[in-house]
């Protein structure tokens, strides 16, 4: 018996929301930096603290930023997460780590994707580094940095970022 | 910043989709598997009625609901709403009518579209017969839409 005459037992129900999606003037700046193959943060002129990306404004101070600073490439792993499950749209093999990762010069981890290294093997504090897609294909886009890779520096100390996990 | 930046603000459509996967159990499962060879069925009650879609429980009692029976495929307009307008996930791409319709043999009336062109042509009570997909999937819009049974 052919499988379409099998009894149905699942349907598939789609839900879905159409966005019109704007970053703002900030954040525009932000991914024309990336474009350009670059990852710029916004200082606070009060706290001093770098935000990346940048929002145009200071969470903890209220004031508008517009001091820009280069942040990275390279940056540090603060926490993560092994994800042994498989999702669907994510073509990876797994297990596959997911960190956020504190960007030299910033004071805001962001989320991002590791590779090149057994999940086993990330730590807190683990030194990695950006590898991005190949120039011609750089766009508007956090999606240029493919992912983050381990480099052979040592350990950050706990202690050196635990104010920003 | 200069003027020509600020203007240059980027924007990108973004859509936020989820394809949920439902079971559907031994009696929608069914509902759907007939469905699919261009049948419609219901659940009768312990008290006789007819209810289509079928339930697994009659709302009345709580009992099971175990026979299925044939309906339809003709059946009668109880309640109708015209859409001038239709989105992305209607389906039909032009102007219908989602309509309450109680299919011959059903004691419930069941939600789907008619395709009758033009508000006009619709009236509480009309009769209307199915029209069938020709790629049936195991799901409601197998049955693509109902049309008014005069003038076929």
């Amino acid at each position: 018996m052919s499988e379409e005459k099998q009894p149905v037992k699942s349907i598939v129900t789609p839900s879905r929301l159409e966005y019109d999606f704007t970053p703002g003037i900030a954040t525009t700046r932000f991914l024309r930096h990336m474009q350009e193959g670059r990852i710029v943060g916004q200082r606070c002129t009060k706290c001093a603290k770098v935000y990346i990306p940048a929002r145009g404004s200071c969470p903890r101070c209220g004031v508008a930023t517009e001091e820009e600073v280069e942040v990275g490439p390279n940056g540090t792993v603060t926490t993560f997460c092994v994800v042994r499950v498989p999702s669907e749209n994510i073509d990876l093999t797994l297990p596959y780590t997911a960190a956020h990762i504190l960007l030299d010069g910033a004071d805001i981890p962001f989320f991002a994707l590791i590779q090149e290294c057994d999940a086993a093997d990330v730590r807190m504090g683990m030194r990695v580094e950006a590898v991005w897609a190949p120039e011609a294909e750089w766009g508007p886009t956090f999606e240029n940095i493919r992912y983050f890779r381990p480099i052979d520096e040592p350990d950050v100390p706990f202690e050196d970022f635990k104010e920003h996990l | 910043m200069s003027d020509d930046q600020s203007a240059a603000i980027l924007s990108a459509p973004h859509a936020l989709e989820y394809a949920y996967k439902r079971s559907v159990g031994p009696v929608l499962g069914r509902f759907f598997t007939e469905l699919r060879d261009h049948k419609i069925v219901g659940s009768r009650t312990s008290d006789g009625r007819v209810l289509v879609p079928p339930m697994e429980y009659d709302p009345s009692t709580g009992s099971g609901v175990d026979e299925i029976v044939s309906v339809g495929p003709a059946g009668r307009v109880t309640s109708w709403c015209w859409v001038s307008d239709p989105l992305r996930n209607h389906p039909l791409d032009r102007p219908f009518a989602f309509a309450l319709i109680r299919l011959d043999g059903a004691d419930t009336a069941m939600l789907h579209a008619v395709d009758a062109g033009d508000p006009s042509k619709m009236s509480t009570g009309m009769r209307v017969v199915p029209r069938w997909c020709d790629d049936p999937k195991g799901s409601i819009l197998d049955l693509a839409c109902f049309e008014p049974e005069e003038g076929r």
